[in-house]
């Protein structure tokens, strides 16, 4: 679904694979190159990107196969990130943004993955339901600082 | 394999591969990290240290970031399990960490439980019961 309202869009899917973690950071970041983002800005993305595709990963399809995609879009200066998976979906939202609430604290997931995508993204939403997958949407505004 | 002597001249040095090395030395534990702290690598290397600090009675443990410049929340788990683990008898902690690491740990809190240090050097040289620097 390319749109051409966007000054730049890139979507790409991949499996649900530990793997492909960084892999979906460095895309981001490299997307994000052309705004002329400083190194605080790459690594505010890469990081809220990491925790949204390991969401996915280890929550969403719970460690078992699965696809995952992300779309990127540049539009006036604001980067937009969204990060889907078909996954288990979440139960209760609220509760899973809650700083140190985890599912999985016997894997040692520390329940701060939300907290960081909120603190490093100026955008956060969350839109998921039972069995229905997970639609993470970030924005950031790049170069913001002057 | 292609750096052996460069990083860890001793005998101690146990292991070495792409991500991260890590050598034991009179119950410390020091890992070098080549790669970025995610929850792929996390999985990895939470498995090995348990084992290390199982079977030969690590007290300290040295995490060296200097060579990497990305850690997301799998790194804290990473971090905070093994805390958990040695905290009534020894330690943690966290060298040559870049301003973006350094952000993670302290929105996380763990700057609190941990002790930073600038280089490996000033590390080794503290001795347990000594306190945090920044």
């Amino acid at each position: 679904m390319k749109n051409n309202i966007y000054d730049n869009y890139c979507e790409i899917t991949f499996d649900s694979k530990s793997e492909n973690e960084g892999f979906a950071r460095v895309v981001a970041a490299s997307f994000c190159t052309g705004l002329d983002p400083t190194l605080e800005e790459i690594s505010d993305i890469k990081t809220a990107v990491s925790e949204a595709v390991t969401n996915a990963i280890v929550h969403g399809y719970n460690n078992g196969p699965g696809e995952i995609s992300m779309k990127c879009m540049i539009l006036d200066g604001i980067f937009t990130v969204i990060v889907h998976d078909d996954g288990v979906g979440i139960d209760n939202i609220h509760r899973a943004m809650e700083p140190l609430f985890t599912t999985k604290p016997e894997m040692e997931r520390s329940g701060m993955g939300f907290s960081f995508m909120e603190a490093f993204m100026d955008e956060l939403k969350v839109e998921s339901a039972k069995n229905k997958g997970t639609t993470i949407t970030m924005k950031k505004r790049i170069g913001a600082q002057v | 394999m292609e750096r052996e002597g460069e990083v860890f001249t001793s005998e101690e040095m146990e292991r070495q591969r792409m991500d991260y090395i890590y050598m034991v030395s009179k119950g410390c534990l020091i890992i070098s990290l080549n790669a970025e702290l995610d929850h792929h690598l996390a999985e990895e290397m939470r498995h090995v240290i348990d084992g290390i600090i199982d079977k030969r009675g690590v007290y300290r443990i040295i995490i060296d970031f200097s060579k990497i410049d990305f850690m997301d929340s799998a790194g804290i788990g990473l971090i905070m399990g093994r805390y958990k683990k040695i905290r009534d008898y020894g330690d943690i902690s966290i060298v040559g960490a870049n301003e973006s690491i350094q952000r993670i740990l302290l929105i996380s809190g763990l700057h609190k439980i941990v002790h930073i240090y600038e280089n490996l050097n000033q590390a080794m040289n503290h001795q347990k019961g000594g306190h945090n620097e920044k």
